[in-house]
C-alpha cells in the first residue's frame, strides 16, 4: 500500500507535448480514475507511473520514493492491460505465478497465493488452461489475478474493460470495485467511459489535451464541473450550453431568445458579463408559460428509454435544448413545451476560456 | 474449420490442379523414379547397356570408408550451418526489433545476401579469405595463423560453413523479424513489470513464442544445408582440399557427372533423399511437440 504522488509531470514526444504538467496526490488506498477522450494522454500518464515511458519533466513518487529513474520491476506496481497481455504459451497458473517465481518467492507460498487469487476470481477450474482456451471475461480475470498475487503497492489499469461486451463490462466493473474495496490497494484506472469513472472512482481526474481539467469526487465533478469541457464530458445526454449575458443588476441572465433566467445568488461583480450557461437536461422541468425563466421549445425528437424520456427540442432563436424527464413520454414530435431550469441548477462559465465562474 | 468449395463442373478441379501435378511429376517424381531405377543397375562404360544388380551399388557405397567420411563431413557441415545461421539471424532480428536508429536501412541491408547468386557470393568470400589478396586472409597470416584454406581442410571447412550460413542468415532473419513483430508489445511490458530483465524476457517469453518460426526454419535450413549448398562449395573449394569439404550432395555430382558412375551416384541420391525425409520426420515428430502454438 502506498501513496502515488505525481508532481508537475510532463511528457514530450519530440516537439509534441502529450502531458503538459499534471499534479495529483493519490492517497493510500484511493481509487483514482483518469478520465478523458481518446488521445488526451491518459495512457501516457499511467505508463509513466508504471515506468514504461520515460518522464520528460516533473517527478513521480510511489510510497514516498521518487521512481523517475527506476525500472518497472523496481516500482512495486502491477498493471492490467486493455488486451490483457497474458503470456500465451503459459497456463493460467503460470501466468499468475510468473512474477512470483522471478521474485524468488518459495513454491508453497506461490501455490497458496495463486490458489487464493483463483478462488476470489473464480478461476480455480481453469488453472491448467492456456489463455487461448478462455473467454474474454475469463482472460480479464486472469490479468487481474496476475496483478493481485503480486500484492503490489499500487494497481494500474489501462482501459481493462474496453474489450468486453456491454453486459460483461458492467459485471466486471462491479467485481473490480468489490475487489478494490476488499484489498484496499491504491489504484490508478484509465478509462474513457464516464459510467466506469463515476461508479468506480473515489476521485476522478478529468483530462483533456494533456492537462488536468478537474480533480474531484464523482459528485463534485458532476455537480460543479470546473470547465465547459468537463461539463460536456460528464453526464448523458451532455449538458446544454447556451450563450447568455448577466444583466446590469447582476441578478439574472438575459438569453438571446428573450428569456430571462433569475440567478439563485446575485452576482453584482459580474454585471454585464457575457457567459456560457450550462443546464443539465435532467435539471429542466415543464412549467407554466409565465413562470420565471420559462422558455418555449419545439419538440424535434423524443427518445423513450423506459425509466425516463429524453426530449430534443429547439428554442425560438434556433438553439437546441435537450430535456430529460422521468417516466414515459408526455409529448410528441412537433409539440410545443414550456420548460424552465430548476432553481440553483445553472452552471456559469467564462465565455472565453470556458472556466467555471467563481461562486457568488 | 473446414471450408469446401463447390464446383459445378466435375472436370474443373482436376484442370486447376493439373499444372501443379505436372510440375511435380516432371521435376520430382520422374527424376526420383529414375534415380531409384538407376540405383539398382550398373551401366557399362559407354552407357549402352545396364544390368540389374539389386542393392550392389548401395553395398559398395556403404562399405566405402570414403563415403562414411563424407557422411561425417556432411553432418558437421549441416549442423554447423543450421545452428550458425539460426543463431546469428535470431540475434540480428532481436537487435533490429529493438528501437535502434536506422533500423529500416539495416533491415534492407540484411536481406540483400539472400538475393545474391551462390557463385557471386563465393567470389566475395574468396576475396575476403584468399591468403594473398583477401583482406581477412592477409590479416590472419600477419597474425601468424598460417591461413590457407586451399591447403588446410579445417580452414576450408570453416570458410564454406561461413559462406553457406551467411546466405541463409538473410532468409532466417526475415522470418525471425516477422515473428518478433507478431509478439504484442504489451506482453513484453507485462513481463518487465512482473520483474523480468531483458535476458529472462528473451528466454521465457520471446524464445518460446518464436518456437513455431524456429521450428520451421530448422527444417528449411537443414534441407538447405543438405541440398542447396552445392553451388557454394563448388565455387569455393571444389570439395577440397582432398575431400575435406566434400558433402553428400557434392559427391553425388562428383560421382555422377565427373566420374560418370551413374549407378553409384543414383544410389547416393536415394540415400540422401531417405536421410532428409527421415530428418524431417524426426523433427516433426519430436521437436514440434515442444513447440508452443499460441
Ligand atoms: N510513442 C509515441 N510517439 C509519439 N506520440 C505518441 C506516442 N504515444 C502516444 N503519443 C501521443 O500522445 C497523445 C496521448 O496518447 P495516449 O496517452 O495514448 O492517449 P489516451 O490513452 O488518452 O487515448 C496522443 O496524441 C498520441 O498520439
Ligand atoms: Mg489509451
Amino acid at each position: 500500500m502506498a501513496t502515488v504522488d505525481i508532481r508537475n509531470v510532463r511528457k514530450s514526444y519530440g516537439p509534441v507535448e502529450a502531458i503538459k504538467g499534471i499534479d495529483v496526490a493519490v492517497q493510500d488506498g484511493e481509487f483514482l480514475v483518469l478520465l478523458g477522450p481518446s488521445g488526451c494522454g491518459k495512457s501516457t500518464l499511467l505508463r509513466m507511473v508504471a515506468g514504461l515511458e520515460g518522464i520528460t519533466g516533473g517527478e513521480i513518487a510511489i510510497g514516498g520514493r521518487v521512481v523517475n529513474g527506476l525500472d518497472p520491476k523496481d516500482r512495486d506496481i502491477a498493471m492490467v492491460f486493455q488486451n490483457y497481455a497474458l503470456y500465451p504459451h503459459m497456463s493460467v497458473f503460470d501466468n499468475m505465478a510468473y512474477g512470483l517465481k522471478i521474485r524468488g518467492i518459495p513454491k508453497p507460498e506461490i501455490q497458496s497465493r495463486v490458489a487464493k487469487a483463483a478462488e476470489i476470481l473464480e478461476l480455480g477450474r481453469f488453472l491448467d488452461r492456456r489463455p487461448s482456451q478462455l473467454s474474454g471475461g475469463q482472460r480479464q480475470r486472469v490479468a487481474m489475478g496476475r496483478a493481485i498475487v503480486r500484492e503490489p503497492s499500487a494497481f494500474l489499469f489501462d482501459e481493462p474493460l474496453s474489450n468486453l461486451d456491454a453486459k460483461l463490462r458492467t459485471q466486471m466493473r462491479v467485481e473490480i470495485k468489490r475487489l478494490q474495496d476488499r484489498l484496499g490497494i491504491t489504484s490508478l484506472y484509465v478509462t474513457h467511459d464516464q459510467v466506469e469513472a463515476m461508479t468506480l472512482a473515489d476521485r476522478i481526474l478529468v483530462m483533456n489535451h494533456g492537462v488536468a481539467e478537474q480533480i474531484g469526487t464523482p459528485l463534485e465533478v458532476y455537480q460543479r464541473p470546473a470547465s465547459l469541457f468537463v461539463a460536456g464530458f460528464i453526464g448523458s445526454p451532455p449538458m446544454n450550453v447556451l450563450d447568455g449575458r448577466i444583466d446590469p443588476a447582476g441578478a439574472a441572465i438575459a438569453m438571446p431568445g428573450g428569456a430571462v433566467l433569475p440567478l439563485a445568488a446575485p452576482r453584482a461583480a459580474d454585471a454585464g458579463r457575457a457567459v456560457k450557461l450550462g443546464i443539465r437536461p435532467e435539471h429542466l422541468a415543464l412549467t407554466a408559460a409565465d413562470a420565471p425563466g420559462a422558455s418555449s421549445i419545439q419538440v424535434e425528437l423524443v427518445e423513450a428509454l423506459g425509466a425516463d424520456t429524453v426530449v430534443y427540442g429547439r428554442l425560438p432563436d434556433g438553439e437546441s435544448l435537450v430535456v430529460r424527464m422521468a417516466g414515459l413520454p408526455a409529448c410528441r414530435e412537433g409539440d410545443r413545451l414550456t420548460v424552465a431550469p430548476q432553481p440553483g441548477a445553472l452552471h456559469l462559465f467564462d465565455a472565453d476560456g470556458g472556466r467555471r465562474l467563481a461562486e457568488a | 474449420m473446414q471450408r469446401r468449395v463447390i464446383f459445378d463442373n466435375k472436370l474443373l478441379p482436376y484442370l486447376l490442379l493439373a499444372p501443379q501435378v505436372a510440375v511435380t511429376l516432371v521435376f520430382f517424381i520422374w527424376p526420383a523414379a529414375q534415380a531409384i531405377w538407376q540405383s539398382v543397375h550398373i551401366q557399362d562404360a559407354f552407357g549402352l547397356r545396364s544390368e540389374f544388380v539389386w542393392f550392389e551399388n548401395f553395398e559398395v557405397i556403404l562399405r566405402d570408408p570414403n563415403y562414411i567420411e563424407t557422411l561425417k563431413t556432411t553432418a558437421i557441415f549441416s549442423v554447423s550451418v543450421t545452428v550458425l545461421s539460426l543463431g546469428v539471424a535470431l540475434l540480428l532480428a532481436v537487435l533490429a526489433d529493438s528501437k535502434i536508429k536506422g533500423a529500416r536501412a539495416y533491415k534492407t541491408l540484411l536481406i540483400w545476401p539472400y538475393a545474391l547468386a551462390p557463385a557471386v557470393a563465393a567470389v566475395l568470400w574468396m576475396f575476403i579469405f584468399n591468403p594473398e589478396i583477401g583482406s581477412l586472409g592477409q590479416l590472419l597470416n600477419r597474425l601468424g595463423l598460417d591461413w590457407d584454406y586451399r591447403l588446410n581442410g579445417t580452414q576450408a571447412m570453416i570458410m564454406v560453413i561461413l559462406a553457406a550460413s551467411w546466405k541463409q542468415v538473410a532468409y532466417n532473419f526475415i522470418f525471425f523479424l516477422a515473428g518478433l513483430q507478431a509478439i504484442p508489445r504489451s506482453v513484453m511490458e507485462a513481463a518487465s513489470i512482473d520483474g523480468a530483465g531483458p535476458v529472462r524476457r528473451f528466454w521465457t517469453i520471446t524464445f518460446p513464442l518464436l518456437s513455431p518460426t524456429t521450428f520451421f526454419l530448422l527444417v528449411v535450413d537443414m534441407v538447405y544445408a543438405f541440398f542447396e549448398t552445392f553451388g557454394t562449395i563448388h565455387a569455393l573449394t571444389h570439395g577440397g582440399p582432398g575431400k575435406s569439404t566434400e558433402t553428400l550432395i557434392f559427391r553425388v555430382y562428383q560421382d555422377g557427372v565427373v566420374n560418370n558412375d551413374l549407378g553409384a551416384s543414383s544410389a547416393q541420391s536415394v540415400i540422401l533423399m531417405v536421410i532428409v525425409i527421415a530428418l524431417t520426420a524426426v523433427q516433426f515428430r519430436f521437436v514440434e511437440r515442444k513447440v508452443h502454438y499460441a
